[in-house]
């Protein structure tokens, strides 16, 4: 069993308006220093199999579902 | 000539698109289940809007791998027409039938009211019977209808008159202020290369009775019509 943990982000060329309006919020309660906030998803899986066996699929899994490459970039981390 | 209306779990506009074909246009239409595997017998399919899926990960990214996509997008490729209207549009954009992702409002609030169109293809299997420049008053409910596609995909879109739709202000002039939703060109609608697939943020199917305040959305279905006669 690999423990799989996905990060999902959108591309820098697009607006992110929740994360402009969290800077927003947090420059509100005082954190001046705050320049800019960018959400995206995290996205933990368990999946059957080694680390190294598991790669092509994890790749696949992101490309086709859990992000949109028109518009999200991804990266993940494979744990033993 | 039959159309199909297909329903995915949380799908809440089938049965305006459905009325709207039936009753309004005329013409025969049954309910497609999003499990079906055969979508052969009809010559235009709709994805209506909704919350397919309850919109989880991503607007229309899970609709898209369900039972009956696989044969939608057989449809398409034997040249079947196809519209995608609202969560029928997101989920197309995320099939890659249309270019481009429908991503959150730029202003982060659910949009439900009227909006000022300006017709800009007026050559479509799905628009040919409006006037390019004209003024159409249509419904919108989202809060995923921001139009996006890189610029040389917008570009290309531009290039190709694959522009169905732009959101105008009452005179018919693309502003910033009537872009209701920070889309890319204020594009309310697009079309693919090919011509038989068409996608929609704005409810053409909710602007076909007078009572309710327009019949500007009946001219999308009967172009339909016309040319599949």
């Amino acid at each position: 069993m690999s423990k799989v943990k996905v990060y999902v982000t959108l591309k820098p060329s697009l607006l992110d308006a929740q994360g402009k309006v969290i800077r927003v919020a947090a420059e509100n309660l005082g954190y001046k220093d705050v320049a800019s906030v960018r959400i995206g998803k995290f996205i933990e899986m368990e999946v059957n199999g080694k680390p190294e066996n598991i790669k092509t699929q994890v790749e696949e899994l992101c490309s086709k579902l859990l992000a949109n490459v028109v518009i999200e970039n991804y990266r993940y981390e494979i744990e033993e | 000539m039959k159309f199909g209306v297909v329903i995915f779990p949380g799908s809440n506009c089938d049965q305006d698109s459905y009325y709207c074909i039936k009753d309004v246009i005329g013409r025969p239409v049954e309910y497609i289940w999003h499990q079906e595997t055969d979508v052969s017998g009809f010559d235009c399919i709709i994805l209506p809007g909704g919350f397919s899926y309850g919109d989880y990960l991503r607007t229309g990214a899970v609709a898209r791998f369900s039972p009956v996509m696989q044969s939608v997008i057989e449809h398409v490729e034997r040249g079947g027409r196809l519209i995608g209207i609202c969560n029928g549009f997101q989920i197309l954009c995320e099939a890659h039938l249309l270019p481009g992702a429908l991503i959150t409002n730029n202003r982060l609030k659910f949009i439900c009211k009227y909006v000022n169109l300006r017709v800009e293809n007026d050559t479509s299997d799905f628009t040919h019977l409006f006037k390019k420049g004209e003024l159409l008053r249509i419904p919108v409910a989202h809060h995923s209808g921001c139009y996006y596609a890189d610029s040389d995909t917008v570009k290309e879109i531009e290039d190709n008159g694959m522009v169905l739709f732009r959101y105008c202000d009452s005179s018919g002039r693309a502003t910033p202020e009537s872009n209701i939703n920070g889309s890319a060109n204020n594009i309310a609608g697009v079309i693919n290369k090919k011509g038989n697939v068409a996608g929609m943020m704005p409810h053409p199917e909710r602007a076909v009775e007078g009572l309710l305040g327009s019949t500007d959305g009946i001219r999308v279905f009967a172009s339909l019509v016309e040319r599949m006669m």
